[in-house]
């Protein structure tokens, strides 16, 4: 039973980072209709940038704002390459995605280097003691930071007017220019926003799990596997489907095979895209005519 | 020729056809109008297998075709045209028109990758007659144009000579004269006769009135899934609800 | 003679370059990088067929080769089968593993046919990396030597003209296919797949037809490359190689004959020529990819085709 609880709050917290890598993967799908296959590295820019400004010898409240505004003018990056392409058809536009994935690793490695890296917690490395196992305070930091940008993003989008203005435009573009609104402007925005939630996936995870300039492969995959899980192009979808697949790798790791445990996130995306096409939040319209 | 009897489709809540029956006499151009939303689109989705009846039966010359796919039911004679154009913009208007005979052709893997003399004869046969369909509609100059660079109005009548190389004994043809000015729409109504004359059974699913009212034999009016009336062009162009029905959602027959 | 079997101008150009090239290989390495080349061709030719004439795209195509070479390998080495007969079982199995998993899986459209292949993929590299008492693990298994009826092949010329001509044979058949009636059927499919099923094609059992045929050709390139290089590791069935095959066939033109094998030459070679640039290696290549995908969306193929197009026109 205590074992249980254990692996369900691991669980959890590595649920919420994938929620993050899948929200911030859902927020670009929803505004451009592009798979990004470059969110991992995001995440891995995110982590890796904070360990090297630290070493550095930035403080870390710093390092960490900085991590976050480098991954976000990465991710302008990737928008302006994309606008730049015209005329591209789906597949080009996500070999773009890739090539800029497999850029990103490069640049990673001749920037900083090939090692692995971890990096202080942010609040301590202490730990609460729950029912007989324990919880450490970065998984409690993981947990509220994401539930925040949870809340944030739907305040975000329901209330503020740039917020709006970005679900109209993902709704109809062609309204929305009619409105006046700036199609570029928003896409850029919506690219840099995705950047950023993924940069803070990154920087959480890495006192936990360490990084490299590979670590974005695996994270970014399993982001996906997440989001269409939870029903491709709902933000909450990605993070049901993130704490689902978290909480699912824990058990499998504990209970059945720990080898086995990256498969998970596979065999259940096959398993929802099999039978439950819409996920389990997304719209249930089948998309499989 | 065709029976289709008490077939109902819903779509949560909402039936889109309710309890719809009529029959089509061989021969004959039957069409089906009625506002939008009407369930005329539905109904021929349910005829060619697109959607599976929720209840009812559809009879084809006394055999239970209900429920069959539409693929299937080429191979039974019945044919379709859809209301938002499909063309295969990838390939020339020949091989479009080709692909209507389709199911004539010998498509075995080893015969076509070791390019079969009995294969390369049939094409050249199909060529022959895809031309001469071509040709109905005056495009055999276009043959060997990419279909994408082609206007709106050539495509809709690619369309329906594609569904001619089936051979079909019944074709159903979803809002034909959509989007077309008078000239073409005159063109597609004149090919529509002269495949009547080669004894298909035709299905028309139109808005345009002026053109049902002149090569109808029978009309069915739909309005909110149901059978509103039944009869000939006169006896419609008179029916007292028919006017009633289109006056109310603004289209002026 | 020649136009009865259809063996048109490009066949033969092939053939000359496939012949020619060789003369001027300075060592084995050349012969390797070249016959790795061909190799990877093979996967995208078939790769090709799936994605740029039927429409479907597959991120899993790297796990199929590598999944096909391990049974091809593992039934030599565990059961002492002869290499040609377990080159011909992992074919047959592969054929019906890629059949009971098409039907699922291609109904399936865009994105989530891309994630759905992915995952097929990527479990099939967990798959090989994890059961290490058949696979050798993540170091891999060396390969017996490959004999065809007590032949051995074992220098690099006699693999060079085996895979020349295995390209040459293959690509003849494609032209074939894509020609016939078939192929018309499977161009409709991606040109729409209603218009394909209203003049009575069915069209889930065509693209069936084509996964498994993409398959089994990824198989047998597969096994061959395990043969040849003499070991097998689930690198050859890990996501960056299906990834690489992918980008292969972009790179090249999708639905362009020929592109899969341009894209295939390049991608291969490429590497080797950035070997010099060492740590720069893996930027230089992802820069690249970019760069064409901006500069020419439909491959390097289309640009070619471009250029003859203008060239005609300029001579009218």
């Amino acid at each position: 039973m205590i074992e249980l609880f254990g692996f369900l709050l691991s669980g959890v917290t590595v649920g919420f980072v994938y929620a993050l890598v899948g929200i911030g993967f859902t927020v670009i799908y929803n505004s451009s209709g592009i798979i990004n296959f470059s969110q991992g590295e995001f995440v891995m820019a995110g982590g890796m940038s904070t360990v090297f400004l630290l070493k550095a010898g930035l403080p870390l409240g710093v390092s960490f704002i900085l991590a976050i505004l480098i991954t976000s003018m990465i991710g302008i990056v990737l928008y302006k390459l994309i606008a730049f392409s015209k005329n591209s058809s789906q597949i080009s536009l996500i070999i773009l995605t890739l090539g800029f994935a497999i850029f990103l690793r490069g640049l990673a490695e001749v920037v900083f280097d090939k090692e692995l890296h971890t990096m202080p917690s942010f609040v301590g490395d202490g730990a609460f003691d729950m029912f007989g196992t324990v919880l450490t305070y970065q998984s409690i930091l993981i947990m509220v930071v994401s539930i925040v940008i949870v809340v944030a993003l739907y305040f975000f989008f329901k209330k503020t007017k740039t917020g709006q203005a970005m679900m109209a435009a993902s709704i109809n573009v062609d309204a929305a220019k009619l409105m006046g609104i700036n199609i570029k402007k928003i896409l850029m925005i919506n690219f840099a926003l995705s950047a950023a939630i993924a940069s803070i996936g990154g920087v959480l995870l890495t006192p936990i799990t360490s990084t490299n300039y590979e670590v974005g492969i695996m994270l970014g995959l399993k982001g996906f596997a997440a989001a269409i899980i939870g029903g491709l192009g709902s933000p909450f979808g990605a993070v049901a489907g993130g704490l689902v697949l978290g909480i699912l790798e824990s058990l499998i790791a504990g209970y059945v095979s720990s080898e086995y445990k990256d498969a998970v996130a596979f065999v259940a995306l096959l398993a929802i895209l099999f039978f439950m096409p819409g996920g389990i939040f997304g719209n249930t319209k089948a998309q499989r005519v | 020729m065709l029976q289709i009897n008490r077939v109902t489709k819903q779509f949560g809540g909402i039936k889109a056809v309710d309890d719809l029956s009529f029959r089509v006499k061989k021969g004959s151009i039957h069409s089906i109008i009625g506002p939008n939303g009407a369930g005329k689109t539905t109904l021929v989705n349910m005829i060619t297998g697109v959607y599976k009846v929720d209840s009812g039966t559809i009879f084809l010359d006394g055999a239970d075709i209900t429920n069959i796919s539409t693929d299937k039911l080429v191979y039974r004679g019945i044919c379709r045209t859809f209301q938002n154009l499909e063309i295969c913009e990838n390939l020339t208007v020949l091989e479009n028109v080709l692909l209507g005979f389709d199911k004539y052709m010998d498509k075995s893997l080893l015969k076509s990758c070791f390019r079969a003399k009995s294969i390369q004869v049939d094409e050249a046969r199909y060529k022959q007659r895809a031309l001469h369909l071509l040709g109905l509609i005056g495009l055999e100059k276009l043959a060997d144009q990419k279909a994408e660079n082609l206007s709106y109005g050539i495509l809709k009548k690619l369309e329906i000579v594609r569904a001619l190389g089936t051979s079909p004994e019944l074709i159903l043809l979803d809002e034909p004269v959509a989007g077309l000015n008078p000239k073409e729409t005159q063109e597609v109504s004149n090919l529509i006769k002269t495949v009547v004359a080669d004894e298909v059974t035709i299905i028309l699913v139109e808005h345009d009135m002026k053109m049902v009212m002149q090569i109808s034999d029978y009309i069915t009016v739909m309005n909110f899934g149901k059978k509103l009336a039944q009869g000939t062009p006169e006896q419609i162009a008179n029916n007292e609800d028919v006017i009633r029905a289109y006056l109310g959602s603004g289209v002026v027959c | 003679m020649l136009k009865r079997y259809n063996i048109n101008r490009d066949i033969l150009t092939l053939s000359a370059i496939l012949i020619i090239v060789p003369f001027f290989f300075q060592n084995d390495f050349y012969y390797e990088i070249a016959i790795v080349s061909l190799l990877n061709s093979l996967i995208c030719i078939g790769l090709n067929m799936l994605m740029g004439y039927a429409g479907q795209v597959s991120l899993g195509h790297g796990a199929f080769a590598g999944l096909g070479g391990y049974i091809a390998v593992i039934l030599g080495s565990k059961y002492g089968i002869t290499p040609l007969f377990s080159i011909f079982i992992a074919v047959i199995t592969m054929a019906i593993f890629a059949f009971i998993i098409s039907k699922p899986i291609l109904r399936l459209k865009g994105h989530y046919l891309a994630m759905a292949t992915l995952g097929v993929g990527i479990i099939i590299s967990i798959v090989l990396n994890v059961e290490d008492e058949l696979t050798g693990g993540s170091d891999g298994m060396s390969v017996d030597s490959f004999t065809v009826f007590g032949y051995e092949f074992n220098s690099s010329l006699q693999w060079y003209v085996l895979c020349a001509i295995l390209l040459v044979f293959t690509i003849w058949m494609f032209t074939n296919l894509i020609n016939s009636p078939f192929g018309r059927v499977l161009r409709s499919i991606e040109g729409s797949e209603k218009a394909a099923n209203s003049v009575g094609i069915n069209v889930s059992h065509y693209k069936s037809i084509v996964f498994v045929l993409s398959v089994v050709i990824a198989t047998i390139a597969g096994s061959l490359y395990a043969f040849f290089s003499g070991f097998i590791s689930p690198s050859e069935a890990s996501f960056s190689h299906s990834i690489e095959l992918v980008v292969m066939v972009v790179l090249g033109g999708l639905g362009r004959i020929y592109g899969a094998i341009i894209g295939a030459v390049i991608l291969t070679i490429l590497p080797q020529l950035l070997t010099s640039f060492e740590d720069y290696q893996t930027l230089i290549y992802g820069a690249i990819i970019i760069f064409v995908m901006i500069f020419m969306p439909k491959g390097i193929a289309s640009v070619y085709e471009d250029l003859k197009g203008r060239l005609f026109a300029s001579n009218k």
